[in-house]
């Protein structure tokens, strides 16, 4: 899989991935609108297609799961971090996103092409290949199944 | 020899584990994308309703149609499942839990990030999202990797003026946003330190990004809880090995803030004395308990707010004994606003949103940009900085009053 890099920095938290003014609503599509708008109003126009490159503490704060959700929505293909907020990551794997946490992270910059394997464990970025932590077998088999409610659905 | 995380989940620090959940907490907010998750499942029926609450906090009463109308839905799913439901006015989620709900030893699963506010009791308490919240009202059970422990110990007794949030911002300006991550933290030695003062530092762990911020249940947590009719025994630590241990002098401690727009800018709060305020606000699961109100009270009693200010009680039980006291009007006297029990302006939708360019001071855990108010510039302190710059209109120190 590839994408688009997305480049974000340190600490990116979930008001800002999706402000608490859209919360209040079940059209997933209104937080695939509104993504990252308090950051970069432009932003969510670039989201598909993309995988997101960001820094230390990704999706930090807020529990509120419609900020993995309006990434799905978005057309985001994965996640890349140098390391992951615990619930953002949770919700993630749970909506069924390829997560990537490179310690010591990434040299990306906006426009690169970035490409993923889950099951290898690495990102590749102009040339430069990354290693990944592995992710556990239960996350793996949730994101294989697209995310934890069409798991629940297949009654695994 | 194991940590308190590593006893109650049964599994040393790195191992996955799958637990029953003795408590799944959501609210309003997340109960809604829990609810539509777990119809999506294809579900309808709750497995554990004896140990699942729903409690109505983030928006209440509802603030337009819309949320009305999720929240009727949420309410007769949650009724109808014979879940402990506790509708609007009762209070924050996590000071109802704190109110009788839970003790030591327990696993505590909310869907909400202040859920480690719970470790206050010797709890294992986190936050999840929606979809996991879901899958535990299908199960009763989670997952969890079983995490590493910093350890912080609190020697000492608080200077004058200074208070629990004072720790809670100190040691989250140690760690940083994100310097405990997938990690608990347990908070020991030799202090003086309440169950309420506990609360507020626990709720601030996952500033840090802490997976739990935990306190071992002791002879105080024992009489809070009798207090509030459940019976409790104390929790012995053993020797165990922490990835990181710090101490914090309380004696040391002075009154701080964490600055716009960032949880872990923490500065003196004598470095930002004179900053003009548009809003002070008081209240939260961080500090909106009877001591905060109480604490707030006995500084403003007579005198006149400078800056509109809000007060929000933490729940009905705070309210109450607020009303019974007379603290609440000696809030009232001073020209504060107080609004109904549940979280305010906390997360920007109603009771005190901030205008662009406006200057808050909030009891709060979070100051990240436009949270409150876009365009708005919020710090958060201690109830009784937010006191002593109420009565200013502008940020001030004790030393301020003579």
């Amino acid at each position: 899989m590839k994408g688009t890099a997305v480049r974000l920095g340190d600490d990116i938290n979930t008001d800002q991935i999706i402000a608490g003014r859209y919360l209040r609503t079940t059209d997933k599509s209104v937080w695939a609108e509104h993504a990252f708008e308090d950051l970069d109003p432009n932003l969510s126009s670039r989201l598909k297609g993309s995988v997101i490159v960001a820094g230390k503490n990704m999706g930090c704060g807020s529990s509120r799961e419609q900020a993995a959700v309006a990434l799905k929505e978005a057309g985001v293909v994965a996640v890349v971090a140098e390391s992951f907020a615990r619930i953002f990551f949770r919700n993630a794997v749970n909506r069924g996103i390829p997560l990537f946490e490179v310690p010591g992270g990434c040299t990306c910059s906006d426009g690169d092409e970035v490409r993923i394997s889950l099951e290898g464990s690495w990102v590749e970025i102009n040339g430069e290949r990354y290693r990944a932590l592995r992710l556990s077998d239960k996350m793996m088999e949730i994101i294989d199944a697209g995310g934890i409610i069409e798991l629940r659905r297949k009654g695994i | 020899m194991s940590t308190l995380s590593e006893r109650i989940l049964r599994g040393e620090a790195g191992s996955f584990v799958d637990v029953p959940v003795d408590r799944a907490l959501s609210h309003d907010g997340t109960g809604v994308q829990a609810l539509t998750a777990f119809r999506e499942m294809g579900l309808s029926r709750i497995a554990r309703p004896d140990r699942t609450s729903v409690v109505y906090d983030h928006i209440v009463p509802a603030n337009n149609s819309v949320t009305a109308d999720l929240q009727a839905d949420l309410r007769r799913f949650a009724v109808s499942n014979g879940v402990h439901f506790c509708d609007i006015g009762e209070g924050i989620c996590h000071q109802v839990m704190s109110e009788g709900v839970v003790i030591p030893g327990e696993v505590v699963v909310g869907a909400d990030s202040h859920t480690c506010t719970m470790g206050a009791f010797g709890a294992f308490a986190t936050g999840v999202g929606a979809s996991d919240m879901a899958s535990i009202w299908a199960t009763g059970e989670t997952w969890f990797k079983v995490p590493e422990t910093i350890n912080i110990r609190l020697e000492g007794k608080l200077p004058e003026y200074v208070e629990a949030k004072d720790i809670a911002l100190r040691y989250v300006g140690l760690l940083g946003a994100g310097g405990a991550t997938y990690k608990a933290i347990e908070f020991t030695g030799d202090n003086s330190l309440e169950l309420d003062d506990r609360l507020t530092i626990s709720n601030m762990s996952v500033e840090s990004g802490a997976k739990a911020g935990l306190f071992y249940a002791d002879d105080v947590t024992c009489r809070y809880l009798r207090g509030h009719g459940r019976d409790a025994v104390p929790q012995k630590a053993e020797d165990c090995s922490y990835v990181r241990e710090e101490t914090i002098r309380l004696d040391d401690l002075e009154p701080l803030l964490a600055v716009p727009h960032k949880v872990d800018d923490v500065r003196p709060v004598s470095d930002f004395e004179g900053t003009p305020l548009d809003q002070v606000f008081v209240g939260t699961c961080t500090n909106g308990r009877y001591g905060d109100l109480k604490r707030f009270a006995d500084i403003v009693k007579g005198k006149k707010v400078r800056v509109r200010t809000v007060v929000v009680p933490a729940s009905r039980a705070v309210l109450l004994r607020a009303i019974e006291t007379g603290v609440l009007r000696d809030i009232v006297e001073s020209g504060a606003v107080v609004g109904n029990p549940g979280c305010g302006p906390c997360l920007g939708a109603h009771q005190g949103v901030l205008g662009e360019d406006e200057i808050g001071l909030s009891t709060a855990n979070r100051n990240f940009k436009n949270r409150m108010g876009v365009g708005a510039k919020y710090y958060l302190s201690s109830p009784t900085t937010a006191a002593f710059s109420a009565l200013k209109g502008e940020i001030a120190s004790p030393e301020d009053f003579p």
